[in-house]
């Protein structure tokens, strides 16, 4: 100690440009560790697009392909089948998918390019289950309003065939569609939008 | 003893704090002595813990955290390893035990008081033990890698995504993949077994550290400390070695036999502990008919799915959790213990154990409109169990809790005789000519302890007679 005593301001200043210089420090040692956790490069390369032939697809009838680990489903709808989501309609939370995540050229009463065709991310927007395909109408433990749809088993949310969610459900969303493009009448490339784009 | 033994025992003792660390918390640390059966399950809760230590090291050396491999080495546990399937039912059946004996411990402690000043770090503290707990076994459960671990991690993470803005981002970061996949099975091994345990251990040495600051609660809800006999040992605490060690070794006897029968006879019980749909491997492109978490996560799950709206249901869940933090200050009654509550507290209490069961109940079952109305009901009165709380302690007739604490009634002349004389004499074996012997011999510890009391006696009667006179004195 030096025979003047102590400076405390200095001492306090001292104190203060260190704990904050270690601070800065420390969040930068910290980056590391956080980005670890992220997507790794081959992951992220895991997403490529998926190309889906639909030629053997049945009316009525659903696939699932695996696409980024997602399940991605096409379902092939019969012209009943079009016909009843006007009559759902009324039930439905977001029946013009203002809310909802689509490619533009998507939204519209069918959510689909084509309206036999109906192609969606398998995933509930609630928290994740893949929802089940009930297409049969009204059935005894889904009520009166089911004219076909999808329905999640974890929490109950009720969708219909164009992936709409029903009004009061746990969901907040219609079901997402991912970028596609048709390369012909018969094969469907799901993860981008058109021909030019990249994944 | 030998010179040179008691210079080699000598040799640590004068380098390590054991025998202070073992008079402080062991020997010399008093607890009440009017512990009742609710008092075993914080020892049994460390036992298990350990016991899922020990397991979970010898799973270790046999699972394989991959998505590839996880759900066939466990299996090979099951069927190939010598003793695997011991291992592993003690480990599934530890988790769901643990829980059980943790849920009672808490339970004893809204009953009787033990959140109330000064033990309010005792109880956060706890409550920071409960996460954890909860952030294991929820890891823990992924690893089995069967359709019921894959889409609960699926839902459970997915909840990160209500959060608004950065929700989405920060799930995908906790995946570290677009869905649920090997990255995530492997993190989750990583915290599994070893950041949470080490979290764990940690909160465990400081939940003891300050309960042994403050001392124990116990029934009756009265500090034991208020009252110290000449040597400042409070008068109602007993040592808590031997006593509550050897009480506790009785509690986890009968402990252990239920755990065997569940261990050896009904390992899944019923699909509650070990859920059918986990021995399906997991399928990312279909979720099982009926989803459920395990049963002690189910009340909290049940609050989730009764609120209609995804950022609401998340946010209810997560403060079901939190208000427990709060409980120390909800809880505005002038005494501790339910033994000296009015009719207001009990009524409450009896309505939040309904509710907590029932909800529990409901959330292993599937959505119906039905059960959506008792879901709503049994959340109302959550809640309304915690955030009336500061209103209705506040309302309710308690009565004057005693001085100290009580106990069985046990007062004739012909016990307190008997008493006397076992602390005054003490049973010593000799042998003669081979032959064994138990004479009564003095006591003379026990007998300073019973001079102590009489000493102890007589200062409070004269104390008595003084305060007496001072209210004779002293003009009304």
């Amino acid at each position: 100690m030096s025979a003047n005593g102590v400076d405390l301001r200095k001492r306090r200043f001292l104190t203060l440009a260190l704990t904050a210089t270690s601070a800065v420090g420390a969040g930068f040692a910290s980056v590391p560790f956080i980005s670890a956790m992220s997507p790794s490069d081959r992951t992220k390369a895991m997403g490529a697009p998926v190309e889906i032939d639909i030629s053997k697809l049945l009316p009525g009838q659903l696939v699932r392909v695996k696409w980024r680990g997602k399940p991605v489903w096409v379902v092939k709808r019969s012209p009943e089948m079009l016909e009843r989501l006007n009559e759902v309609e009324e039930y439905l939370a977001d029946p013009e998918s203002d809310a909802s995540v689509q490619p533009e050229d998507c939204k519209n009463s069918y959510r689909s390019l084509r309206p036999e065709i109906y192609l969606a991310v398998g995933i509930c927007t609630h928290l994740g289950c893949s929802p089940s395909f009930r297409p049969d109408v009204q059935p005894d433990d889904l009520g009166n309003d089911w004219f076909g749809g999808f329905f999640c088993p974890c929490h109950g949310s009720k969708f219909d065939l164009a992936g709409r969610i029903y009004a009061g459900m746990p969901a907040p969303n219609n079901l997402e569609i991912p970028p596609h493009y048709y390369i012909n009448d018969d094969r469907i490339m799901v993860g981008v939008g058109s021909k030019e784009e990249t994944a | 003893m030998d010179k040179r033994i008691i210079s080699f025992f000598n040799f640590f003792l004068e380098r390590f704090p054991l025998s202070k660390t073992w008079r402080e918390h062991m020997a010399g640390y008093y607890a009440p002595k009017n512990f009742n059966v609710w008092y075993y399950f914080g020892s049994l809760a460390l036992f298990v813990m350990i016991l899922q230590i020990v397991t979970g090291i010898f799973l270790t050396m046999h699972y394989k955290p991959d998505a590839a491999a996880a759900f066939d080495s466990v299996e090979y546990i099951m069927r190939d390893v010598e003793w695997g399937w011991l291992i592993r039912y003690l480990h599934s059946t530890g988790a769901s035990a643990l829980f059980l004996v943790v849920y009672l411990h808490m339970f004893r402690g809204i009953i009787y008081g033990s959140h109330r000043k000064p033990r309010e770090l005792v109880w956060i503290i706890g409550m920071f033990i409960f996460l954890a707990m909860m952030a294991e076994s929820f890891m823990g459960y992924l690893l089995p890698w069967g359709q019921m671990s894959y889409w609960g991690a699926q839902v459970i993470i997915s909840l990160f995504s209500a959060i608004p803005y950065f929700g989405e981002d920060l799930a995908l970061w906790i995946r570290g993949d677009y869905v649920v996949a090997d990255a995530t099975l492997n993190r989750f091994f990583a915290f599994h077994v070893i950041a949470v345990p080490l979290a764990l251990v940690i909160l465990l040495f400081l939940h003891i550290v300050a309960l042994h600051e403050v001392g124990s609660n116990n029934p009756d809800g009265v500090e034991i400390k208020e009252w110290k006999d000449p040597y400042g040992v409070p008068v109602d605490g007993i040592p808590f070695h031997p006593y509550y060690t050897v009480k506790d070794l009785f509690g986890l006897g009968v402990f252990l036999i239920l755990f065997a029968i569940v261990v050896f006879y009904m390992p899944e019980m019923g699909g509650i502990f070990l859920e059918h749909a986990n021995f399906i491997p997991a399928d990312p492109l279909s979720t099982p008919e009926h989803i459920a978490p395990v049963w002690y996560f189910t009340p909290f799950y049940s609050i989730l799915r009764a609120i209609p709206d995804k950022f609401l249901g998340v946010m209810a869940m997560g403060a079901s959790i939190f208000v427990l933090f709060l409980l120390p200050w909800l809880d505005r009654a002038p005494v501790k213990s339910i033994r000296y509550r009015g009719l207001m507290f009990k009524i409450a209490v009896a309505l939040f154990v309904i509710a907590f069961l029932g909800l529990g109940y409901l959330g292993m079952q599937p959505v119906s409109p039905i059960a959506v109305i008792f879901a709503r009901t049994f959340t109302v009165i959550y809640f309304g169990f915690f955030l009336l709380m500061p209103l209705y302690t506040k309302w309710d007739k308690t009565e004057i809790p005693p001085n100290r604490v009580t106990e069985k009634p046990e007062c004739s002349l012909k016990s307190a005789f008997k008493r006397m004389l076992a602390l005054l004499l003490m049973t010593k074996t000799i042998r003669i000519a081979g032959m064994e012997f138990n004479i009564l011999v003095p006591n003379k510890t026990g007998a300073s302890i019973v001079l102590g009391d009489i000493k102890f006696a007589f200062s409070e009667m004269i104390n008595a007679i003084k305060n007496a006179f001072s209210k004779l004195k002293s003009p009304r």
